[in-house]
């Protein structure tokens, strides 16, 4: 039985909307094409001057609230982020001299939309070894927009944001069961960016591969605990776009409206947008029965976790 | 080698996935024809894999494999369908 428990989460967005009416003339659609093709009708994007960094620290300090702890009783921080600026070093060093930590280790996972899961997993793990532990998911994807001239089925996705999580191994609200985490690079070029030149996504191939790994992986997690979708309180997926997440739901036999959804507001905030939705959905809805969080990702990068109210 | 009993099950799931025209070229892309989008392609994959008892690994999982009802014989004829 695992001995990690999720406490409590954070988010923040930055307050400028960026409407769908905004965004479309410049890239030669319409705002009902974005919103049918995405499921989006708004986004947040981040004033020039805010910075990955900016955005963590901010979402750390709701969800260090909500849990009632203050920053100095975290043992590690772990952030991750796709669109942090390159060099070293990462946003976390950052975030951690902010929070004013000094010789707390701070960890960073540079894996854009999967990142997130990928630290709530970490963290099962390492909790018991460092204590509480903070996973905080952060992009500034508007950055993204502006490196290049973007495809506009690409471009009209991203938002910015960013979403936190506190994992403990003091009792909490949700105990963490297990996690499942998978990579496969044979497709790295498939989704990439690397600041020299514009975002490529080629959006088939990502469509194909997530609308079949999303679902196998939470049925994965689900069969080795023994718990049936149907039972599933919650389905807390990367908000990465809102057909797909319908579809997630099809494939599972699930009603869609157990896969909570948010992407029509913020769009596709990457690694945030999974904390982001865990966020909301803990403040609206009461902590009961088993919730998956499941995320897919460039690399790709994929997996499921799955935990239960105590 | 060409099998018309094939080709009609491929032709009959594509009118399952979508109400649109098939192309009459059998190497005309059925993205660009606007046949398929990116959300009926997993669609397209998984009532293949139904209708003639094959699975498709993730190492297929390549869009030009699915391009065109010729790259989708192809791929089944490889495959033992």
């Amino acid at each position: 039985m695992s001995t990690a428990f999720l406490h409590a989460f954070g988010a923040h967005l930055p307050t400028r909307v960026v409407t769908n009416a905004e965004i479309a003339a410049r890239l030669g659609r319409t705002p009902d094409w974005i919103e049918n093709a995405s499921g989006i009708r708004e986004r947040r994007w981040a004033a020039s001057e805010t910075s990955v960094a900016d955005l963590a620290v901010a979402a750390a300090e709701d969800c260090l609230q909500r849990a009632g702890i203050e920053a100095s009783a975290l043992g590690l921080v772990i952030v991750a982020s796709g669109s942090a600026p390159p060099g070293f070093p990462g946003p976390a060093a950052t975030v951690v001299a902010r929070l004013g930590l000094e010789g707390t280790p701070a960890l960073d996972l540079p894996m854009a939309s999967a990142g997130a899961l990928f630290g709530l997993a970490l963290a099962s793990q390492l909790t018991e070894r460092f204590g509480d532990v903070l996973v905080i998911g952060a992009e500034k994807m508007s950055a993204i927009l502006d490196a290049g001239p973007l495809d506009p089925n690409t471009a009209i996705l991203f938002g910015d944001g960013a979403g936190a999580a506190l994992v403990s191994s003091r009792v909490g609200r949700w105990r963490i069961l297990d996690a499942v985490l998978h990579s496969d690079g044979q497709f790295r070029d498939d989704l990439a960016f690397d600041w020299a030149s514009p975002l490529r996504m080629n959006g088939l191939s990502v469509i194909m591969h997530a609308s079949r790994k999303l679902p196998s992986a939470i049925e994965e997690v689900l069969a080795r605990q023994g718990i049936a979708a149907q039972d599933v309180t919650a389905f807390l997926l990367h908000q990465a776009n809102q057909n797909l997440l319908v579809r997630v739901a099809k494939a599972l036999k699930v009603p869609p409206e157990l896969v909570f959804s948010n992407v029509a507001r913020y769009g596709n905030t990457s690694s945030a947008s999974m904390l982001i939705a865990a966020a909301e959905w803990s403040r609206e809805n009461p902590a009961s029965g088993a919730v998956i969080f499941s995320a897919f990702g460039a690399g790709f990068h994929w997996g499921a976790l799955l935990a239960q109210s105590v | 080698m060409p099998d018309s009993t094939r080709r009609q099950r491929l032709l009959g799931v594509l009118k399952t996935i979508t109400d649109k025209p098939i192309p009459a070229d059998d190497a005309e892309s059925l993205f660009e024809s606007g046949l398929l989008d990116s959300f009926a392609l997993p669609d397209l994959v998984s009532a293949l894999e139904a209708e003639f008892a094959i699975k498709v690994p993730d190492r297929d999982l390549n869009p030009r494999k699915f391009d065109s009802i010729a790259r989708i014989e192809t791929y089944l004829e490889e495959h033992g369908a």
